[in-house]
């Protein structure tokens, strides 16, 4: 029996090793609520 | 480290800094709450105690699950990213990308509330000329670095009171564009009293977004937001609004309202909203200081918390039902979120990010500007107070002891500066009514999330 449902989502570890390039819009504070605009580190 | 709750009938686990989200039945919920401080045996013989109707094995199935998750980082994973916090900063110090243009210091409307002093900012009125937003453009330009996107937003006062500058300074920006090898955003913020048909052609042409200020209900809006002469102005602008936002094709703007101690039942608001045709809504509590009459009460906070989940509630029932809308905080895109460097470098005032007044000094942000102490430097000579920009800088999650123990610190990044320095006196200080909403905002927007992606009922 399955107990447990996990989503996808984008893992912060990973995102360490290729997130940073500071591109994604200034969030003015939500910012979680931004889109990551580097499509080549998702 | 992990947050788990209950929203409707999900129960939801946030598994902090992997930012893994888990749907789990009450057996695992009730196991999770006791996996790490208690041994395997008696964590099933106590869950056991509470299931007698679950075979041993069922139990001892769900605790391998959770320990597979664990393993393959998605739970209890432990927090490594201090020695980062301030890398993001580092990399890029000096490098400016956005702006908050103040292009009028002055305003139509005369909002008891207004943090901007009715615009004032606490000083004289004014407008910018086209010399200086020329000269912060290419100021943005030179300090830019490698960044390619800058973002420039018109702000004030209100903006439209200077439009032909406005004008000028977009042809201005995209004359340079292809030159300088960037890309202006232009964003907008406008009280609507002034727009009209070039202002709407103008600003579907030309601007990523545009935020216009609306209360909700006409009582509400037109009990801080009147004229000079005291008159609300509810009527006069929603037509315009409502103009403007079917041009734009229903897309890329927010209404962006304001409640207060008169309003803590702001869902009525969101309501009134919807119920006149916009689909893309903002609703913040007021910053004032503790106090004033416009300030939420403890009392308020408590409904406003119970607000939060009933909207989250109402966003999935009108998802199903193919009448969806958009609530700015319950934007959580899981798949496509911002990296842990941005999340841990909060929103970069005073450092990639600066306001700009009408005679082109510099300031950390919006919040800051007619605070003089807050001054960073000019236009000109960039920033001089270079020991300000490092207290920014130096802002981040781990800079506050409070939010290295909070399950939300990766989705604040330590929480707004300006908002910390009006509640506590400090950059760094911890405004702790603020967190306690953004908290219950997080717990709805993963909550809203959830739905989307498994469709189930929350009731």
């Amino acid at each position: 029996m399955k107990h447990i449902q996990t989503l996808e989502t984008r893992n912060l570890c990973e995102s360490a090793k290729n997130g940073g390039c500071g591109e994604c819009q200034t969030s003015c504070c939500g910012i979680a609520n931004q889109k990551c605009e580097n499509t080549e580190s998702k | 480290m992990i947050h788990a709750y209950k929203f409707g009938t999900y129960n939801i686990v946030l598994d902090v800094c992997s930012g893994s989200v888990h749907i789990v039945d009450d057996v695992a919920f009730e196991m999770i709450g006791r996996f790490e401080n208690e041994p395997k045996e008696q964590i099933l013989q106590s869950v056991g105690a509470k299931f007698p109707e679950l075979p041993a094995q069922e139990l001892a199935e769900c605790y391998d699950q959770l320990s597979a998750l664990q393993k393959a980082g998605k739970l209890f994973t432990p927090d490594t990213f201090a020695p980062i916090a301030g890398e993001l900063k580092a990399r890029t110090a000096g490098v400016v990308k956005a702006l908050c243009l103040h292009i009028a210091h002055t305003c139509n409307l005369n909002c008891s509330y207004c943090f901007a002093s009715q615009g004032k900012y606490h000083g004289e009125r004014g407008l910018m000329s086209f010399e200086i937003g020329k000269r912060a453009l290419d100021f943005l330009v030179e300090q830019s670095g490698s960044r390619r996107h800058l973002e420039v937003d018109f702000f004030g006062g209100e903006p439209l009171m200077n439009f032909d500058v406005v004008k000028k300074l977009v042809a201005y920006a995209r004359k340079i564009e292809p030159k300088v090898g960037k890309i202006f955003r232009f964003t907008l913020t406008t009280n609507g009293m002034l727009i009209d048909e070039d202002v709407i052609d103008f600003c579907n042409r030309e601007c990523h977004n545009v935020v216009l200020s609306l209360d909700g209900r006409k009582e509400i809006h037109d009990r801080f937001r009147v004229d000079y002469a005291g008159h609300g102005s509810f009527d006069r602008i929603v037509p315009k609004f409502q103009k403007l936002v079917a041009a734009r094709g229903g897309k890329n703007y927010y209404m962006r309202g304001t409640f207060t101690h008169a309003n803590p039942d702001f869902l009525k608001d969101i309501q009134a909203m919807l119920d006149l045709g916009f689909t893309e809504l903002s609703m913040e509590p007021v910053v004032c200081a503790p106090g004033d009459p416009a300030a939420l009460t403890a009392e308020d906070r408590a409904v406003v918390l119970s607000q939060y989940e009933e909207l989250a509630k109402l966003m999935i029932s009108r998802q199903k039902e193919g009448r969806p809308f958009t609530f700015y905080h319950y934007i959580l895109d899981l798949h496509a979120g911002p990296c842990i460097y941005k999340r841990v470098s909060g929103c970069g005032s005073g450092t990639e990010y600066l306001a700009v007044t009408p005679w082109g000094d510099l300031y950390p942000c919006h919040q800051f500007v007619g605070d003089e102490k807050y001054k960073m430097g000019d236009i000109w000579s960039g920033v001089t107070n270079t020991g300000m920009q490092r207290q920014f800088a130096e802002c981040n999650v781990y800079a506050r002891e409070e939010c290295r123990d909070c399950w939300a610190r990766f989705y604040c990044a330590g929480g707004c500066a300006a908002n910390a320095y009006h509640a506590t006196g400090s950059i760094r200080g911890v405004y702790k009514e603020g967190c306690e909403l953004f908290r219950r905002r997080v717990e709805c927007a993963i909550a809203v999330q959830v739905a989307r992606e498994i469709g189930e009922d929350a009731e």
